[in-house]
């Protein structure tokens, strides 16, 4: 008896949502399949890299290959241009950590027009990264959605208790996607999907942030979770989980021990820069092989080596 | 396909002997169906039965057992495709390459450098487990040479090989150590089969496309060598998951026991010296069923980041990963150093003990046994209560060990201080906060 695998696409698929606009614009999800499944059918589109860029441009490059990579740009819109010159980018995450009030407290205004004048510099797609504060944030992604009207942004993100304000101003008024953050499970992240459908943001402008961990520090419930929602979509055609899902990698991997503690602490270890690379590679491509329709990261020869790893795959 | 429960009962003897230790035939056969014991627990099967049971409550996938004494290694016994679906059982392991073609300096620079991968993470040894021995086609002495310092690496082997004599040759050398030996393809299958069933080794079985592999361990099946792991290794990345899912797929999900077998992903070949692309192709395939990832020369940066992600992917859904309780001295705590307590769920103990080596204070961490719960959840089941915490004071000896009468609680449980308090006279209790990533700030008033 020859061998006859049986083919497993699916009749449902995840909604294919474009970011930007213009000639760079994105498209992610669309798929059919369990990611890079390929031999079950084709994958509708590739899965998409973003670059994390913190407001606090250069100052915020811990590692020396990230400095070199961005070498001689004085502000965020110089590096924005130069993220434009490196491999395997589709879109630009503006991280906004300089707006936490517990930190450097830059004013709403500050940070839109600072989105603004990137969106001026980029044709690339605009993925806004809040502080991790409710109130802040809310009003930034209201601010930023209404001053980047036309530019087909993504607010990360809206959650559970500002899931109406940010969905009204920037999934509704302004016509943006909204990412739906949940805390890394199946039925958080549903819930959230259907309430943002009742306010009235349509399904197709929703994109899901169903949380973050690095490989090592409980990284088995986001992969359990993205193993599940998948399932779910795709086996089971539950609409209200056919959203992209994209994963923010970056800030999780570069905040654990292994790829914070000095040389001089565990020389055994290895080079630093070394060791943070392996976290985000690691990471990102568990990500993409649990579901990610984009990842966001920092370091660009992790970002080299996910690009490759995801054109060998398509 | 699976029997019932009451399908394998109508087979059973119906004594109702409870020799087997269950209280009736029925449900010892209601155990047998879900896969919880093993039919022969039960003396009393009719030769009829057995037979017919035999095969269908065999498990779809076979466990492999490889290597001997501390390098002894079970690869496979896999039961569902996700971990959710109910947990994974053997986690996949590492080797990495050494070659016929590389000169002894080098062999042993790679043997040295594998070695130094070695620590211990949340309980579990964490090291490199193969040696994988590449044949380059320069002559079974050569390899014979290279496989008798691979013998001598205290690490299980895996012989890349598929030339018969050189494979014979070597098996010679390190057979004692119970090693794979990975080189069967459509064309030696015969010969290679016999060469593995004569040492007594596990045979691996590659080909040019997943079809071929199938024809092959077909013929190999047939020809009763069911010991045998899948190379599944293909030209590129892409095709080798096609073959890696394929395999696992077709086993499980279509229950074809032909696919049963653990498999072999060599990295080395589809990524060559590529470490940071078999990084993500490791990462890949630990989610995507490789029993063992060959790489070049494995890192210890990548090691770290590869055995964490092994680590929570093979963890039981159903068990939390726990640490030991006890006193963690952290950044060089002394007795005269502060108190934090927490529970001993891993990943609670992650991000606390992860903030405070960032604040570099002195903080002796107190861990206590929460059956591996979260702060929260282990104060809603009781298992984190001032009394708990006062018998892990008596237990631990903490009012002898440590001087400081500062004891940090966390902030999610500041309704426990009174009782605390009243459970450790002398002790000053503290509310700290209520997420880890506020400890860094919130330390600095306490040292």
């Amino acid at each position: 008896m020859a061998f006859n695998p049986k083919k497993q696409a699916f009749n449902a698929s995840i909604n294919a949502v474009t970011l930007g606009a213009g000639e760079k614009s994105t498209v992610i999800g669309g798929e059919n399949t369990l990611p890079f499944y390929t031999f079950d059918a084709p994958m509708a589109n590739s899965p998409k890299i973003a670059l994390e860029i913190s407001d606090d441009g250069m100052a915020s490059l811990q590692m020396p290959g990230m400095k070199a990579a961005f070498e001689g740009c004085a502000s965020v819109v110089d590096m924005v241009k130069k993220a434009e010159e490196l491999h395997g980018i589709s879109a630009i995450c503006l991280h906004f950590e300089g707006a936490d009030p517990n930190g450097e407290n830059k004013s709403v205004e500050e940070c839109v027009a600072l989105a603004k004048e990137v969106a001026e510099a980029t044709a690339l797609p605009i993925i806004i990264m809040g502080c991790k504060n409710i109130e802040k944030d809310a009003e930034i992604f209201n601010k930023c959605s209404e001053a980047l009207q036309g530019k087909n942004i993504v607010v990360l993100s809206a959650r559970e208790e500002d899931y109406k304000s940010v969905g009204a101003s920037a999934g509704m008024a302004y016509n943006q996607k909204v990412g739906a953050e949940s805390a890394v499970d199946i039925n958080l992240a549903k819930q959230l999907n259907v309430l943002l459908c009742q306010l009235g943001v349509p399904a197709q402008s929703i994109v899901m942030n169903l949380g973050s961990s690095c490989v090592g520090y409980g990284y088995e419930y986001l992969s359990s979770t993205l193993d599940r929602v998948k399932a779910a979509a795709l086996a089971q055609n539950d609409q209200q989980l056919q959203m992209p899902i994209v994963t923010p990698v970056s800030t999780e991997t570069w905040n654990v021990k292994e790829a914070m503690v000095s040389e001089e602490e565990v020389p055994e270890w290895g080079s630093l820069e070394e060791r943070g690379i392996e976290m985000e590679i690691a990471t990102a491509a568990a990500c993409l092989t649990g579901g990610s329709d984009l990842v966001i990261m920092k370091h660009p020869a992790a970002i080299e080596t996910i690009a490759k790893f995801i054109d060998s795959l398509m | 396909m699976a029997l019932t429960g009451i399908q394998i009962f109508k087979l059973s003897p119906k004594k109702n002997c409870k020799e087997c230790g269950s209280p009736t035939c029925m449900a010892f056969c209601m155990k047998v169906a879900q896969g919880a014991v093993p039919m022969d627990k039960c003396p009393y099967w009719s030769e009829e039965a057995k037979a017919t049971l035999s095969e269908s409550t065999a498990p779809l996938m076979k466990t492999i057992e490889v290597g001997t004494g501390s390098n002894a290694h079970k690869l496979g016994g896999e039961t569902v495709l996700f971990r959710h679906e109910k947990t994974l059982v053997n986690r996949n392991l590492y080797a990495a390459t050494i070659c016929s073609c590389m000169d002894e300096a080098d062999i042993d620079a790679a043997i040295a450098s594998m070695k130094k991968i070695d620590y211990e993470r949340i309980g579990e040894r964490e090291y490199v487990e193969f040696l994988f021995v590449n044949y380059a086609g320069n002559g079974a002495d050569k390899y014979v040479a290279v496989v008798k310092k691979a013998a001598e690496a205290d690490r299980a082997i895996i012989l890349n090989c598929s030339d018969a004599e050189a494979a014979k040759a070597a098996l010679e050398v390190c057979k004692a150590g119970k090693p794979i030996l990975n080189g069967a393809n459509k064309d030696n299958a015969a010969e290679m089969s016999a060469i593995a069933t004569a040492a007594g080794v596990t045979l691996g079985v590659g080909g040019a496309s997943i079809e071929e592999i199938y024809d092959t361990v077909k013929a190999l099946e047939a020809a009763g060598n069911k010991n045998l792991v899948i190379d599944v290794t293909g030209a590129d990345a892409k095709e080798t998951l096609k073959n890696a899912v394929l395999v696992r797929r077709t086993n499980l999900k279509d229950q074809d026991r032909s696919m049963g077998y653990p498999s072999i992903v060599n990295l080395e070949k589809v990524a060559p010296g590529d470490l940071h692309m078999q990084t993500a192709l490791a990462a890949m395939f630990t989610l995507r069923y490789g029993s063992i990832i060959v790489m070049g020369a494995p890192t210890y940066a990548e090691a770290l980041a590869l055995y964490g992600l092994r680590q929570n992917i093979y963890t039981d859904p159903q068990k939390p990963m726990k640490v030991e309780p006890g006193i963690y001295a952290l950044n060089g705590a002394d007795e005269n150093s502060v108190c934090s307590l927490t529970v001993d769920f891993a990943l609670t103990y992650f991000l606390v003990s992860g903030e405070y080596e960032r604040s570099k204070a002195p903080v002796n961490l107190l861990i206590t046994d929460a059956s591996g719960m979260s702060v929260l959840t282990a104060w809603a089941a009781g298992k984190f209560s001032a009394g708990t915490i006062k018998k892990f004071f008596d237990e631990y000896d903490i009012e002898n060990k440590v001087k400081s009468r500062t004891l940090i609680i966390p902030g999610k449980v500041a309704v426990m201080k009174g009782e605390i308090e009243a459970k450790l006279p002398g002790w000053n209790v503290v509310v700290g906060p209520m997420e880890a990533v506020q400890l860094v700030k919130f330390i600095k008033d306490y040292v």
